[in-house]
């Protein structure tokens, strides 16, 4: 019987209290392609940088073709025949393709003599595996995929036996991704091992023959993809978690706040992330999106908060929002009624190094309530306010001088959430409102959010937490590559036919 | 202005442009690998120092050159353990350097020599001397030459080994950094270290590799200054040639060929501004020398401005390395 | 790296940095076969122990906190200002052409008008590299070093051609007239009786307006909308973004105010002291800004505090200059490797802190 090209033996991994790896065991045959499917944050690239040499494990063995081995840095991962695909490619922008492939893997002091030998196996490697490139490209001048492809090309060049493509189609168009699984078939049928790691289970059905789950830093599957299904992965994969109830009577929609019509954005980078997106969100209702990060809804809050610029139109309270980014900011969002509480609090919500109480004020400094004159803002009465904030919303310890990094996530969460609410708006836009949030956070944010759609208020909730959208939400739409697939009641749907729309299947047709 | 007007100016150019042009391309392998460096200027500072007074207690120039080289080095390593080893703030580290430089010249030199702060006056072997061509007549003979003669004689005769050397030192920094194995994983450190990271190269080693490169060039320019268009070190000598070549190594967009022609357009302004009465009777009318010294900053900023083509700095420069996937 | 509290890297991290700094001077003293503990006594009696000494302390204090307070306001918004050099001279120019072609009635009056000149000449050359930065994203570092160059030749052509006096050989301008002369420590204490205190030496009444930018800076950082702006900006761009600052705007003013603080130094200088506009009066005060601000931590507290020891050491280093054969540039070393310490190896000294908290048990708390 053959030895596993890879087989790995009880990885742990901490950072700190968090516990990023668990006990994970795995064996890949040579010849096949292996899938690991998991949430964000499930542990799959920690586990992937372990195996790269980027982590040390606290605790397990690797073993390549049977033999253990010890993987200290990158070059003893590369010397091992382990290819790596990061997710973020590690490409030299302005190297043409064939400089990329060399670098690293020179063969003396000279450079001539690389280039000829790469520009020649680059020739052949081509062939072999359909991989057709021209190597005097400059990377920065290709698209994403012929980027890819390059990476692909490195790690073959360099004789790996392994290859690992971390989230390899998050930036690839379908057509593109296709190919993609193209040519990973061919480099199986040519004896190459393969693993993929993906949160997609199209992909996972599509090319994989054997598939493993991940569920916060747990292995809880491992199973041949002939014998399972993508309704069965999808519940692998999200789990049959405790439903947080929320206490909610059903909503009474009102009239439309928010109206988009065909929203489009281009982000600097010239990568569509929002396509044609329409939605509406009336007084007294949560629209829920789902979808997995980076499917648009960040670019969606974005436009929305008035710091992304955008085509199309939305509408609040009917009147059009500027969307050129020339006569609209943070402030001026602010002023129409739209209060943010964004995705990413220690990012863009709170200024860490900043005390509670300036916190409190962020945003809304111009406030005539913290002012004490024309020239001063009043302090005194900044720290009064959130002190009182503080009360209500339970933040603890309840210290205004306290810097927000000295906060656990929920009670930062909580300052953001109290700063936004209590500004009364017509409009609350919240991203991932528990993200890294204590369980007893969670139940009380969901109260809050709740008690301001009671209110009247239009809430818009973008969160990859399925059972905080299936909770929360009187309608759920849903986004994958930056449209949305389907509007749903969560009466009518489950986390199974979520998931498969989240996965950018249409889950009637699957 | 006469034709040998132009020969003594263009020669006066070749010898002010050498030491911008050996601190431009000591820049352009430090900044190429992703380590700004402001702390040009000191270094060269340093090394006109050391090398002028090893060359006067030792009666060689070379061994003068060596010293001198050895105190640039050193200072690039104090960049290196700032900026490299505990990821401090690079532009900082520049500034602390050029100080450094300032400071420990004048109180080493008055330590030595009791001079306030210069070095004994060099001579003969203690200093780089010009090489005469053969045949080639003094300047003074020249007035009434054949066109020929003057150009041979003043431009291309009796300049020291370094100017001589400039041009195959532009050319081997060219060779290194696009033709070599080492220069390949220079600009790769300097453009996205993860990627030489995720290749197996270490990007500590890499970088400190630049810095030494950067120092030692950097000591040849100081050297120069103080040994072969010096006869010794006065203090603070450098007179602002650190920036000019940072200056020129924006101007030429961290591109080693046109470093050397930036430095030669700088070194031109330098001459010019040594010749006011040049200027004067070419152009008839009196231009400010002041403007002149200030033309190649007025000329840096406008390509920063992005006016005349943009100038991209590396992308990784100035920024520690800090491992991530 | 070990954890330290937030006192000792504020605190700590500074006083380790000058001990490390001084002891390497020390090292320096010893290798030029001087002996440090002498230096140190005669830096200290001449410079505290006699009134002239302190009048020539603060007088370098003064300089010092307002380039100090320049470097610090940009580096709240993030911003690293090298060109308080050129600022300062531009400054220098505004206090001479206010001072020379306004008939100034009293010197309470023309010390309003020289801070005008001074800030507003001040900014003006702190503009040029602040839009290019806001607008164009040119390196602010670099642009600022170029502007330093651009002032020292501007000024240079100015004194030598358009302001120097006809006849005059000296490259500097004519002595301002008696009306802009600002009072010095010295006839303050006479005013009040005390005959001969501070005798001959420069301090004089703008080290005052020096407290007051101190104060005025500590409210526009940590009590205005505009500080609050400079610090959110300075601290994460991206959260800025979020609540609507504008980074442009911000990088704008926060330069203006920074270039128009490097100005403001030429009113002691120029108008205090030499009482005309001479070339290169600024003595790299401007530079030395950088380590007042590192070391004071960018507070004007701190800053102050920073601003009289190193108006201490120039004073001190005048000292040893005079009498013994370490020459002042001793002071350069001692401020390069306050500057290296404080800023460029901050974390080795961290590290070094962090290790000794580490043995006497401290962990940070939760």
């Amino acid at each position: 019987m053959t030895a596993p090209a890879i087989e790995l033996k009880g990885i742990s991994k901490a950072f700190g209290p968090v516990q990023a790896n668990k006990d994970i065991s795995i064996r890949v045959m040579p010849g096949t392609i292996h899938g690991i499917i998991g949430e964000n944050g499930a542990g799959k690239s920690t586990l992937m940088s372990i195996l790269y040499g980027f982590y040390k494990a606290d605790a397990g063995e690797v073993f390549i073709a049977g033999q253990k081995t010890e993987i200290p840095d990158s070059q003893a991962a590369i010397a091992a025949g382990i290819g790596m695909v990061f997710q973020h490619f590690k490409l030299v922008e302005n190297f043409t393709v064939l400089e990329n492939v060399v670098l690293g893997a020179e063969d003396g002091p000279r450079l001539g003599p690389s280039l000829r030998k790469a520009r020649k196996q680059l020739t052949e490697l081509a062939a072999e595996y359909e991989l057709s490139i021209d190597p005097d490209a400059v990377i920065q001048d290709i698209g994403v995929g012929m980027q890819q492809r390059v990476e692909i090309l490195k790690a073959l060049y360099r004789q790996a036996d392994i290859l690992i493509l971390d989230e390899p189609t998050g930036v690839l168009t379908p057509a593109e991704a296709d190919q993609l699984f193209r040519i990973l078939q061919r480099l199986k049928d040519e004896g190459k091992t393969i693993i993929l790691i993906t949160h997609k289970l199209r992909e996972i059905m599509e090319a994989t023959d054997t598939v493993s789950v991940m569920r916060r830093g747990e292995m809880t599957a491992t199973v041949k993809t002939a014998d399972t299904s993508p309704e069965e992965l999808a519940e692998l994969m999200v789990g049959r978690k405790v439903l947080l109830q929320v206490d909610k009577t059903p909503a009474k929609p009102g009239a439309p706040i928010l109206e988009v019509d065909r929203l489009n954005v281009t982000d600097a980078a010239g990568v569509h992330r929002v396509k044609d997106v329409s939605l509406t969100v009336r007084a007294g209702e949560v629209l829920g999106i789902a979808g997995v990060a980076g499917n648009g809804q960040s670019e969606l809050l974005e436009v929305l908060g008035g710091y992304q610029s955008a085509t199309g139109t939305i509408r609040m309270n009917g009147q059009p929002l500027d969307l050129t980014g020339r006569a609209s900011d943070g402030q001026s969002r602010r002023a129409r009624g739209i209060a943010h509480v964004p995705e990413d609090r220690q990012r863009e919500g709170l200024i860490m190094d900043f005390h509670a109480w300036e916190n409190v004020a962020f945003g809304y400094h111009h406030d005539g309530a913290y002012q004490a004159n024309r020239w001063l803002m009043n302090n005194a009465a900044i720290k009064a306010d959130t002190e009182a904030k503080m009360g209500r919303f339970d933040v603890r310890p309840p210290n205004p001088a306290l810097n927000a990094k000295n906060f656990s996530g929920g009670n930062q969460q909580k300052i953001v959430l109290a700063r936004e609410i209590e500004r009364n708006p017509d409009l609350l836009l919240v991203g991932q409102p528990t993200r890294g949030v204590d369980i007893g956070a969670i139940e009380f944010i969901h109260q809050q959010i709740i008690a301001l759609r009671d209110q009247g208020k239009a809430i818009l909730l973008v969160s990859v937490e399925l059972d905080e959208i299936m909770s929360l939400s009187d309608r759920i739409a849903v986004m994958f590559d930056g449209s949305i697939m389907g509007e749903r009641l969560p009466q009518d749907t489950d986390e199974r036919e979520l998931g498969l729309l989240m996965a950018g299947m249409n889950g009637k047709a699957a | 202005m006469t034709f040998f007007d132009l020969l003594q100016l263009l020669d006066s150019a070749f010898r002010l442009a050498t030491p911008l042009l050996l601190a431009c391309l000591a820049g352009l392998f430090s900044e190429r690998a992703g380590i700004f460096d402001i702390g040009l200027e000191g270094k060269m500072l340093a090394s006109a120092f050391l090398s002028a007074a090893v060359a006067a207690i030792t009666g060689s120039v070379w061994i003068g050159l060596l010293a001198g080289i050895g105190a640039s080095v050193l200072m690039s390593l104090i960049h290196g353990l700032a900026s490299i080893t505990f990821r401090g703030n690079q532009i900082i580290s520049g500034v602390a350097i050029n100080f450094l430089a300032a400071g420990l010249t004048v109180v080493i030199s008055q330590s030595w020599f009791g001079q306030g702060g210069r070095t004994p006056q060099l001579s003969g072997a203690g200093r780089f001397e010009p090489i005469p061509w053969p045949g080639a007549l003094p300047s003074r003979e020249l007035a009434d030459a054949g066109p020929a003669m003057q150009l041979y004689s003043e431009l291309l005769s009796g300049h020291t080994i370094w100017v001589y050397l400039a041009v195959p030192i532009v050319f081997a920094s060219w060779w290194v950094l696009f033709r070599t194995r080492l220069g390949l994983r220079l600009r790769a450190v300097g453009e996205n270290p993860a990627a030489v990271d995720t290749a197996g190269i270490s990007v500590v080693g890499l970088r400190y590799t630049a810095v030494i490169i950067c120092g030692v060039l950097c000591g040849i320019a100081g050297a120069y200054l103080a040994t072969a268009l010096q006869a010794g070190f006065v203090k603070d000598m450098t007179a602002g040639r650190g920036f000019i070549a940072l200056a020129a190594l924006i101007f030429a967009k961290w591109r080693p060929w046109a470093a050397l022609n930036a430095c030669l357009l700088f070194g031109f302004l330098q001459a010019f501004a040594l010749r006011p009465d040049l200027i004067e009777k070419l152009l008839t009318v009196k231009v400010q020398v002041q403007l002149l010294d200030a033309l190649p900053y007025i000329l840096t900023v406008v390509i920063l401005a992005g006016l005349v083509g943009k100038a991209d700095p590396p992308k990784a420069g100035g920024q520690p390395y800090v491992k991530e996937n | 790296m070990k954890p330290i509290p937030g006192w000792a890297d504020v605190i700590l991290i500074p006083l380790v940095s000058v001990v490390l700094a001084a002891l390497c001077a020390a090292v320096l003293v010893l290798a030029i076969d001087e002996n440090p503990v002498e230096a140190m006594k005669l830096m200290i009696d001449g410079t505290l122990f006699r009134s002239a000494g302190w009048g020539f302390m603060l007088y370098y204090t003064t300089n010092f906190i307002f380039t100090g307070l320049a470097v610090s306001i940009a580096f709240h918004a993030a911003l690293f200002n090298i060109g308080g050099e050129g600022q300062a001279m531009l400054g220098g120019l505004g206090v001479a052409l206010v001072c020379l072609f306004i008939p100034w009635p009293h010197w309470t009056l023309a010390i309003i008008g020289a801070s005008v000149g001074a800030m507003v000449f001040g900014a003006i050359w702190a503009a040029i590299p602040a839009y290019l930065q806001a607008k164009r994203g040119s390196h602010i570092v670099i642009t600022t070093i170029m502007f330093n160059f651009i002032a020292a030749a501007l000024l240079n052509y100015l004194l030598v051609n358009t302001l120097k006096p006809v006849g005059s050989m000296d490259p500097a301008t004519a002595s301002f007239p008696a009306g802009t002369h600002l009072p010095t420590f010295q006839d303050m204490a006479a005013l009040v009786g005390f005959d001969g205190m501070f005798r001959g030496s420069p301090a004089n009444v703008s080290f005052f307006l020096a407290i007051i930018a101190c104060v005025a800076l500590w409210a526009l950082i940590w009590r205005t909308r505009l500080g609050y702006q400079i610090r959110a900006l300075g601290h994460s761009p991206s959260a800025a973004q979020y609540a609507g600052i504008s980074p442009a705007k911000i990088i704008v003013v926060t330069m203006l105010i920074s270039g128009g603080l490097a100005g403001m130094m030429a009113v002691n200088t120029t108008q205090g002291e030499a009482e005309r506009l001479i070339l290169n009066f600024t003595e790299g005060a401007g530079f030395l800004g950088i380590a007042v601000a590192l070391m004071g931590r960018s507070h004007p507290f701190g800053v102050f505090l920073a601003a009289l020891l190193f108006g201490f050491l120039f004073q001190g280093g005048a000292e040893l200059g005079f009498w013994t054969s370490i020459p002042r540039e001793l002071i350069l070393v001692i401020q390069a490797l306050v500057i290296l310490f404080v800023g460029a190896l901050d974390n080795m000294v961290r590290m070094m802190v962090g290790q000794v908290f580490g043995l006497i048990g401290y962990k940070e708390a939760a």
